[in-house]
């Protein structure tokens, strides 16, 4: 027996009224919550109608619906008056912006180089493939070694190129890479030396790191290239990119060395002791127990100083070598691409670049970060 | 029977050359000399480096005559002025565009901080963009897009731009109208003295009286009315008078006003907007840094929302973001030296650009330059280690 008056199923569930959900209830949230919030975003959306117009039709190319000229322009389309970025000017001198003053015949070269960086990094960062080690020796070491007899020629019937034709973002790639991968091992070594039980290695190690985290670099640089002549034997020269390298190295290895020493002192006291009580000896300690820890640790900050060394890498224009800004900065001066717009364009191309870089690097520490935090934050 | 005496062992025996504390010894003789010799091979190339160029050492050349002009300079200088008068131009213009930018970048700073923790969903959108976009370009590419590609590009001097308050913007930098108050004036800045201990003893009155009876009284409002009528008074009684040296256009040139080269405002704006970047994320760092619980507890304890900030928030944020924040006034400090590659006249152009390359005293005058950025550099840590020993927790 049934009672006609009560249900025998449920009555089917209502949406949520629109105001708390969907698009209404998400911008009441976000965009209206208050009636400060409200002029916020009022003004925020009155700013976009300003800004992003212009500087729309300033980036995108004509068939966008900018006033860009897109690669493939003439130098007379850039110069009519609002006429937009001209890309066309990039398109031209991008081998410039590439290469420097490398020989055009040559090209093949720093093709190789790029490709087989690629090829050797991807599978570096990728926490999932395997042989880590052997990936490593042949990034770090062989790679280097490789690339310079390939860039600079001379062996193998390989015709020499002076590195004073080297230039643009080839050198920009050169100098950060080589910095890396000198300041590694320079500042993992200083960063053991500053916790040292030994005083003359750890005041040593303490005035080098304090002395270059002190000065800027650019006064470094200078010193590189003016001071380093000086300091060799008579007769001796040094090649001026060289100058550079060791200023840029000696720099990002004192910085390496603080990050390194942040996770040497988060590492518990209890694995020191560990490895002392196995009778180990003190490298043994370090490279087995130690380091592989601490450097785990610090892999965000690691990757955070490369990224701040690949930005002031840009400081090597100012000693002379053509770097990528340099480059831009060179051929912003060229007479068949005069046009209002010149300047600029070059240096949102270089913008560009380098803001690639330098936050695929970012995300890249923050992945890191996500995957080392195993769970012990709430 | 029971062993009596001493129960502490001999210590082991080991070989001279394995005694850990005899190692130490020879590997820290080895250091130093290795050190030691490399510092000598150093100075001996140098030296017959030197002396194969016909150069000499000493710090002689201070004293000589720079025979160059300085454009912007805050103490006089001119061609007869003396190279350490050109080092001391280019120290206080350090400091003046470290200084300016560092207030700049801090507000900047706090505002974009801030606004990327804000609920509302542009603004924080906004905040992150900028945050994001600036921090991953280089601050010489910054440098050379205000300077080469906004500043020089302004109109030329006979089509200034024309903002409000009598500012003119063209190709030679910004003109701003200059203040210039009369003899009178003096009372004025007396009256401000005044007016700042009369606010200073009326917040430690409040404070005594909130201790005491429980009373608050609103201190803010009424500092900064104290403040206003204080100065009015003092202005009007004094009779002093501010007249304003507006900028005017000349034939060729503006007279009158504040000249700001382009240089110095490429260099200022250039370093706060990317300063204010890194900032930002440690304001947001320190603000996220305290925990949820204590704006609960301090609810719970019936604080109102602005003492919830005041006595609760703010203080432990603080905490987090002081010790970075400084190391970034460092980096200002330190990054206003790319001034060099714009034409500021700022220490590293002045002195390890011009003076270097015509005295080619090249040891003498990086080794100077470094000691200042070095001095620098000691000061901050030292205010560092001072600040976080007040503010450290005390733990039990």
């Amino acid at each position: 027996m049934s009672i006609a008056f009560v249900r025998t199923d449920m009555a089917p569930s209502q949406s949520p009224p629109t105001r708390s959900s969907g698009l209404v209830g998400w911008a009441r949230k976000n965009l209206f919550a208050t009636p400060v919030d409200t002029i916020f975003t009022i003004i925020g959306v009155l700013f976009l109608i300003w800004a992003v117009p212009p500087i729309y039709g300033f980036i995108f190319p004509t068939s966008l619906g900018g006033n860009a000229v897109a690669p493939g322009g003439t130098v007379e389309q850039c110069r009519v008056e609002n006429a937009g970025a001209c890309w066309a000017y990039i398109a031209a001198r991008f081998n410039f912006f590439i290469y420097g003053f490398y020989p055009i015949s040559e090209y093949w070269r720093p093709n190789i180089v790029f490709a087989m960086g690629a090829v050797l990094i991807v599978p570096l960062l990728w926490p999932a493939i395997p042989y880590k080690g052997i990936n490593a020796l042949l990034f770090f070491v062989v790679f280097p070694v490789v690339s310079f007899y390939l860039l600079n020629g001379g062996v193998f019937g390989l015709k020499p190129v002076p590195t004073e034709q080297w230039g643009g973002l080839m050198v920009t790639l050169i100098i950060s890479l080589v910095g890396i991968i000198c300041s590694i091992p320079i500042g993992i070594l200083l960063a053991l030396g500053r916790q040292s039980d030994l005083p003359i290695i750890k005041t040593l190690c303490v005035m080098f790191i304090e002395l270059w985290r002190a000065v800027p670099l650019i006064t470094v640089l200078f010193m590189a290239s003016i001071m380093l002549p000086l300091f060799m034997p008579q007769g001796m020269t040094v090649d001026k990119l060289l100058r550079a390298l060791v200023g840029v190295t000696l720099f990002a290895s004192a910085y390496l060395a603080e990050v390194v020493r942040g996770g040497l002192q988060a590492l518990p006291r209890g694995q020191y002791e560990a490895g002392a009580s196995l009778g180990l000896s003190y490298w043994k300690r370090m490279f087995f127990i130690i380091l592989p820890q601490a450097l785990k640790h610090v892999i965000p900050g690691i990757v955070n100083n490369f990224i701040s060394l690949f930005k002031d890498t840009s400081l090597v224009s100012i000693v002379g070598i053509f770097d990528l800004l340099n480059t831009v900065q060179a051929a912003s001066s060229d007479i068949d691409w005069a046009s209002p717009t010149q300047a600029v364009t070059g240096y949102l191309f270089a913008a560009f670049v380098f803001w690639i870089f330098c936050f695929a690097m970012s995300r890249y520490s923050l992945f890191m970060e996500r995957r080392l935090n195993t769970g012990h934050k709430r | 029977m029971a062993v009596q005496g001493n129960l502490r062992t001999a210590p082991p025996r080991t070989s001279f050359f394995n005694d850990p504390v005899v190692r130490g010894i020879i590997y820290q003789v080895v250091v130093a000399a290795i050190v030691i010799g490399f510092f000598a091979w150093i100075i001996v190339n140098t030296a017959q480096n030197l002396a194969a160029q016909n150069k000499s050492t000493g710090f002689d050349f201070l004293f000589r005559t720079a025979g160059f002009n300085i454009s912007f300079t805050l103490i006089p200088f001119d061609r007869s002025s003396y190279y350490w008068e050109a080092f001391l131009v280019g120290l206080l213009n350090t400091l003046l565009v470290a200084v300016i930018g560092i207030f700049f970048a801090t507000i900047l700073g706090f505002v974009l901080g801030i606004a990327r923790l804000s609920s509302n969903w542009l603004i924080s959108r906004f905040a992150t963009v900028y945050v994001e976009t600036i921090r991953n370009i280089p601050l010489l590419l910054q440098l050379f897009f205000w300077y080469f590609a906004v500043l020089k590009a302004m109109p030329a001097v006979r089509d200034s731009i024309s903002l409000p308050m009598g500012i003119y913007i063209n190709q030679r930098g910004l003109f701003v109208p200059k203040p210039v108050p009369d003899d009178q004036f003096v009372w004025v800045y007396a009256a401000v003295v005044l007016a700042l201990v009369l606010c200073f003893a009326l917040s430690r009155w409040a404070k005594r009286r909130l201790e005491t009876t429980g009373k608050r009284f609103p201190v803010l409002l009424s500092s900064i009315g104290l403040f206003l009528v204080v100065v009015a008074v003092g202005f009007v009684l004094s009779g002093a008078s501010v007249s304003f040296d507006m900028p005017e256009l000349q034939r060729f040139n503006f007279r009158g006003g504040l000249e700001l080269p382009p240089e110095f405002v490429a260099l200022v704006f250039g370093l706060t907007i990317y300063t204010a970047a890194f900032i930002a994320e440690n304001v947001r760092g320190g603000i996220q840094a305290v925990s949820h619980g204590q704006t609960e507890a301090a609810q719970s304890l019936g604080l109102k929302e602005g003492d919830r900030l005041r006595l609760v928030i703010v203080p432990q944020a603080m905490r987090v973001i002081i010790p970075p924040l400084t190391s970034q006034y460092l980096n200002l400090t330190k990054n206003s030296s790319l001034g060099a590659a714009i034409g500021y006249p700022e220490l590293v152009n002045v002195f390890t650009g011009t003076t270097l390359n015509q005295t080619g005293k090249a040891i003498e005058v990086i080794a100077m330059t470094m000691a200042v950025y070095l001095t620098f550099s000691l000061l901050t840590s030292a205010f560092m280690n001072w600040y976080n020993g007040r503010v450290a927790l005390v733990e039990r």
